[in-house]
């Protein structure tokens, strides 16, 4: 038995030329909520559909729960898909169809009757049960997917990109319960989603998804805070990619030279190499540099301010030349305008070298 | 303003003059199969239902209204399963050549009843099978199946494939997913394309005058009614075609309506 449920084994998906999955090796544990998180058309969606089997991999082996289900078709996969657009079934109350999944399992109507109730209950429609779909609104159409799904007590939820349709407000509401939802059930959850902000808020682990490959996986602070790659810094919200040239690489310590001036790193890089560095908005303070492990970025010029509630945010010039542009965030309590010149620095650990 | 005045009124004659010559054989039908007296031309004497009395007096024509409805039901019902049997296994299967596939499901509609109908003769002659109220019934799916897959196929959306696999998804089996979801889903089309059908079946006359003997159906006997002389039970024959037509026409378009209606 392995530790992990879902495990994919160099699964890649070919269509004609195109490749929509590329050679995917990914596990997920018992209990575990992954998100996998992409820009449109980079594959998330045909991970998810080959684990819940609607698309049969070109290569590679998918195992769930100790099985290979490579090739099972989707109804005998201990998973069950909630789909972009509900696929409610319109026909159908809100009851036949939470209970549809149960009475195709000849699940006795008594436990059935129970398995259905308490499926409603547990997404908050309890007393639905006769309503018909469209008398619904969107949230509560994406409550029925939910329990619909959850009441055959699938190994794995997959969830494509379920929140998309909603309007902000209730996303975020519904982000919030589906994190509550999958640590009550204590089942494992995949979600797929374009929304950074929805991926971070809501997973345990973020599979960052680009042309068909896994650019980044880790825990959400972790791929925002060091991502590992050029794209997966500047997918991961606001970030100011500097472009730099290893000086050193000495003493298991790499210095860059940037710009803004020169950032040291750890680890040992090849010497001469081109490379990009990543700095959050937010990791840029204003003053001058003190200690060690600060870096001092030199004058920036604000070019533009715009007050954005929790933060300003700051479009400046930076360099000698004043050919760099960075975005910062200030604090509220900073008050800068356009126009403005100050020293800025940064802690030297924020700095994260990519690998392009 | 005269040019404005004379823009609409010509638009008014031509709209006249288009709903009278569509509709005035119509009217002529229905007005003398009232007729008191032995021919159906003016003068109108006045109405009677002699005619219609006459009319379902007669056993052959009952017979053949029997025999008419008989087929236009199951060769409908035919003909409508087997369109959406068709138009599921299109949308929902990648399948290669489907533009192809298509066109042959479809072409039937483009040929004339006569060549279907001739067609069919000499198959039946090959295989030496007898013409009879089972020949025409073959004859309407013929004419029908492509009508059914052609209203049945465009209403298949995006929508009915993620239903499809949501049904998949937990559990059922093929016949179920067709008969539990996607059949009832599909319901307002099913019936339409059953209505269309069963109307163009009703008053079908050139495939079942060459696929037919001795039983026969509605629209033969009156050809054969016409060819013994005018009369206004003729006229009373064709209003009775011409209402039901209209009945189940109109039936299928308010069940569509309210359907979509609701939906959206």
């Amino acid at each position: 038995m392995s530790d992990y449920l879902v495990e994919l084994q160099g699964v890649s998906k070919k269509y004609g030329t195109t490749i929509a999955a590329d050679n995917i090796n990914l596990t997920i544990s018992r209990g575990e909520f992954l998100v996998l998180l992409g820009p449109s058309g980079s594959g998330k969606t045909t991970i998810l559909s080959m684990m819940g089997g609607f698309t049969v991999p070109s290569s590679g082996r998918l195992i769930i729960d100790g099985e290979d289900v490579t090739d099972v078709p989707p109804a005998f996969r201990p998973t069950v898909t909630v789909f972009q657009d509900y696929a409610l079934f319109p026909h159908m109350s809100v009851y036949e169809n939470v209970s549809f999944g149960l009475s195709m399992r000849k699940i006795p109507r008594f436990e059935r009757d129970r398995l259905t109730q308490e499926s409603l209950e547990t997404v908050g429609l309890a007393g639905f049960g006769s309503r018909r779909v469209h008398q619904l609104s969107g949230g509560q159409q994406q409550r029925v997917a939910l329990a619909r799904a959850i009441a055959v007590e699938p190994a794995v939820l997959l969830l494509d990109e379920p929140l998309g349709a909603l309007d902000l407000k209730i996303r975020r509401q519904m982000q919030e319960e589906l994190v509550h939802l999958q640590k009550s059930l204590g089942a494992t959850f995949v979600h797929v989603t374009h929304d950074q902000e929805e991926a971070m808020s809501i997973s345990d682990n973020i599979a960052l998804v680009n042309q068909g490959k896994i650019e980044d996986y880790g825990p959400p602070d972790r791929v925002y805070l060091r991502p590992s790659t050029l794209f997966a810094a500047n997918f991961m919200g606001d970030s100011n990619i500097l472009e730099g040239k290893i000086v050193s690489n000495q003493g298991g310590k790499t210095l860059v030279d940037t710009k803004i001036g020169r950032l040291r790193f750890e680890g040992e890089y090849r010497l001469g190499a081109n490379v990009h560095v990543s700095l959050r908005p937010e990791q840029i303070r204003i003053g001058k540099a003190k200690g060690s492990e600060i870096i001092s970025l030199g004058e920036i010029l604000v070019s533009e301010v715009v007050f954005q509630g929790t933060h300003r945010l700051c479009h400046v010039r930076a360099g000698k030349e004043k050919d760099v542009k960075l975005l910062i965030r200030f604090p509220q309590e900073h008050i800068v305008k356009t126009g403005d010149s100050m020293s800025v620095f940064a802690r030297e650990s924020d700095a994260v070298l990519l690998n392009d | 303003m005269i040019g404005h005045w004379k823009k609409n009124f010509l638009a008014v004659v031509y709209l006249v003059a288009a709903l009278f010559f569509i509709y005035i054989p119509v009217v002529v039908l229905v007005v003398f199969s009232f007729q008191d007296g032995q021919l159906p031309v003016p003068p109108f004497n006045g109405p009677s239902l002699q005619w219609y009395e006459k009319m379902f007096s007669n056993d052959r024509l009952v017979e053949s209204l029997i025999n008419s409805v008989v087929v236009a039901i199951i060769s409908s019902l035919l003909a409508t399963v087997m369109g959406f049997l068709a138009a599921y296994g299109m949308a929902r299967h990648d399948i290669r050549f489907r533009a192809g596939v298509r066109f042959i499901l479809m072409a039937p509609l483009t040929v004339s009843y006569l060549i279907i109908g001739i067609g069919l003769l000499i198959t039946l002659n090959i295989f030496g099978i007898p013409k009879s109220l089972l020949t025409v019934g073959l004859g309407h799916i013929v004419i029908n199946l492509p009508l059914c897959f052609a209203i049945i196929y465009s209403q298949f959306g995006g929508h009915l494939r993620n239903i499809d696999w949501a049904a998949r998804d937990l559990g059922a089996s093929d016949f179920q997913t067709l008969t539990r979801v996607i059949a009832p889903v599909m319901k307002p089309s099913l019936f339409a394309a059953f209505c269309l059908s069963a109307t163009l079946s009703w008053d079908e006359f050139i495939i079942a005058f060459l696929l037919s003997r001795f039983e026969v159906t509605l629209p033969v006997i009156i050809f054969e009614m016409l060819r013994a002389g005018l009369t206004p039970e003729v006229n009373a024959a064709g209003t009775m075609v011409f209402a039901i037509s209209m009945v189940t026409v109109a039936i299928a378009a308010i069940v569509v309506s309210v359907n979509f209606g609701a939906r959206k």
